[in-house]
């Protein structure tokens, strides 16, 4: 089983229809994880028996018309916790963890019925923009195998882009989802920050993180997105804004006419590559073409939404981890004699190079004598790169531009250096700051790589990503180029 | 080189952070924390005389409910995770360093 050929509600008309069961396609997902994966490695976790005895128990019940996802398999990042199915994070620390707990999303897809097939592979607490940066594996691109997938939902976007599942969910803190769809040729989405639930998100900067479906279509993301947003009792930064039925939009391939577009100057500028930049102009032309309006605006302040991401994801990062100190749960390390050792020995040794980083740009960021000057000033900057987005939102339906600033680099090329790895987030952190809405889409290709586009919208205007989104992909057919991965389509 | 953070406050933050580095490991990560502080510093060209911080970017003000205690009855459960239990409790290390005397 691949699911290059078959889009959610196809699936869905045929586990309706007796023309597959749940159990089939459930073991048929299985069969083509355990044939693709050794050259892929997105899976950190199978979760065969307990997949398998829910697909039964789904086919003895029947599917009916008005359960959409029933019976259809998703991958999770390793950063929701699953109860009972042990959750990680890539890390060391986390090894063993199994949580008593299902995420807000994750029993949303449950109560849904979609069968959670196994975790995705990211980077350690989704610090990282190509899964270098797990404890246990590197994920390859599913379009070559010698290029990262992204990061860090780098399991989650290789598993859709290599047709392992239909469906999988990731989280984005500075482009997590985003990057990595567009590594991988598929479509991701950075939901409004309170538009889905965090709760059971382990968490890593909870001003900034959101969870987020990622696809092959526009229309299967919405479908999703649907299933998994609304308020949560559990977390209360989630919005009380009523939830469209996203996907019921979309029937329409023109529906961007008379919209006006806004694609800043900064996401055309030095450090893009040429490819991107063709891939967008000509991405631009085809919205023209449909009787949208693209005009050239500014996000003058885009540039410093890098450094004040990395100190208040950072600051953010080195409290929320603070609960990681081998007392409750997780990894405690062997030699010790007190209890300060258990806490310093026990992190030192079971947090990755990078995640320690973070953890200690963040301390230093809050700690006495530096905080005014780095991190209150970034939560200034912050506000100023908000006021950027709204001037041209007041005026523009939505932003485009690309999601990255180039294509999957070479696995081992930019590990070693932090600096040039915290670039790439460059057009997507800013989304993340203000809390907007982010849609990633397939739009072309430079060197034999998919180039992803960006949609930034209003807030909880998901709706006109979404339809934007459907527009192009109705009219262009670069969703529907496929990786060859070992010959298999 | 080295200049906006030292060694020195390099083990400082550490210590702050619970953390320790190898003599190695402080050698790599000095100079690196160091040019990502200066990145950092690029922010004092953005003018926010007068500008708000942004803290969170949340819709939702300020929500109360009642503090109702929840029995999730899964303490087996999570003593499970835990690296040293018994008897319904997690065990630690003394917080004493068993080797002072006392």
């Amino acid at each position: 089983m691949n699911y290059f050929k078959q889009d959610l509600a196809s699936l869905h008309a045929d586990l309706v229809a007796k023309k597959i069961s749940a159990k089939e396609l459930t073991q048929a997902t299985f069969d083509n994880i355990k044939a693709t994966d050794p050259k892929i490695d997105a899976f950190l976790t199978l979760n065969e028996d307990a997949a398998l005895k829910q697909a039964d128990a789904i086919d003895a019940q029947g599917i009916a018309a008005d359960q959409p996802l029933a019976g259809i398999p998703v991958a999770l990042k390793d950063n929701l916790v699953t109860k009972d199915l042990k959750t990680t994070a890539a890390s060391k620390i986390l090894e063993n963890f199994n949580p008593v707990y299902d995420a807000t999303a994750v029993s949303k897809l449950a109560n849904a019925q979609m069968v959670t097939v196994g975790k995705t592979n990211l980077d350690e607490f989704a610090m990282g923009g190509s899964t270098e940066n797990s404890a246990f594996k590197t994920t390859k691109n599913a379009w070559d195998q010698t290029k990262v997938p992204g990061g860090s939902s780098g399991g989650s976007a290789a598993a859709v882009a290599s047709g392992q599942v239909p469906v999988a969910l990731g989280s984005d803190t500075g482009g997590s989802i985003r990057q990595p769809a567009a590594f991988n040729g598929i479509v991701g989405i950075k939901p409004t920050y309170g538009r889905v639930s965090r709760w059971g998100l382990i968490a890593f900067g909870s001003s900034l993180d959101q969870i987020g479906p990622m696809t092959r279509s526009v229309k299967d993301n919405a479908t999703i997105l649907s299933a998994i947003a609304g308020h949560d009792d559990h977390d209360l930064t989630s919005s009380t804004q009523a939830v469209p039925d996203f996907a019921a939009d979309l029937n329409d391939a023109t529906s961007v006419k008379g919209l006006r577009i806004g694609l800043p100057k900064e996401f055309l500028a030095e450090g893009v590559d040429d490819g991107v930049k063709a891939a967008i102009l000509a991405a631009a032309d085809t919205y023209r073409k449909l009787g949208a309006t693209v005009d050239e605006v500014s996000l003058p302040h885009n540039k410093y939404g890098v450094a004040a991401y990395y100190i208040i994801g950072s600051s953010e990062a080195s409290s929320n981890l603070q609960r990681f100190d081998g007392i409750r749960y997780g990894y405690r390390a062997d030699d010790v004699k007190n209890l300060e050792d258990v806490y310093v020995k026990s992190r030192s040794e079971g947090f990755g190079e990078e995640v320690k980083r973070r953890i200690m740009l963040g301390t230093f960021s809050l700690s006495a004598g530096f905080y005014d000057a780095y991190f209150l000033k970034a939560a200034k900057v912050r506000t100023v790169i908000i006021n950027d987005f709204k001037a041209v939102l007041k005026d523009h339906d939505f932003i485009m531009g690309p999601v990255a600033p180039t294509t999957a680099f070479g696995i081992g090329a930019e590990i070693k250096d932090p600096i040039t790895m915290y670039m790439n987030d460059v057009l997507t952190i800013p989304v993340n700051l203000a809390g907007l809405p982010g849609l990633s889409l397939p739009a072309g290709f430079s060197n034999n790589l998919p180039v992803g586009m960006q949609l930034i919208g209003r807030p909880f205007d998901e709706s006109t990503l979404y339809k934007a989104g459907y527009a192009f992909e109705q009219n262009t057919d670069f969703h529907l180029q496929l990786p060859t991965l070992g010959g298999q389509n | 080189m080295a200049n906006r953070i030292n060694r020195e406050q390099v083990q400082h933050v550490a210590s702050l952070a619970k953390l320790e580095f190898t003599d190695a490991e402080l050698d790599a990560f000095t100079p690196q924390l160091d040019d990502i502080i200066g990145m950092f510093e690029t922010l004092s060209e953005v003018d926010t005389d007068g500008v708000e911080v942004t803290s969170n970017v949340s819709d939702q003000l300020n929500v109360m409910r009642e503090d109702v205690a929840d029995n999730w009855g899964q303490s087996a459960a999570l003593l499970k995770n835990a690296p040293d239990a018994a008897r319904g409790f997690i065990k630690v290390p003394a917080i004493i360093d068993e080797s002072e005397d006392n």
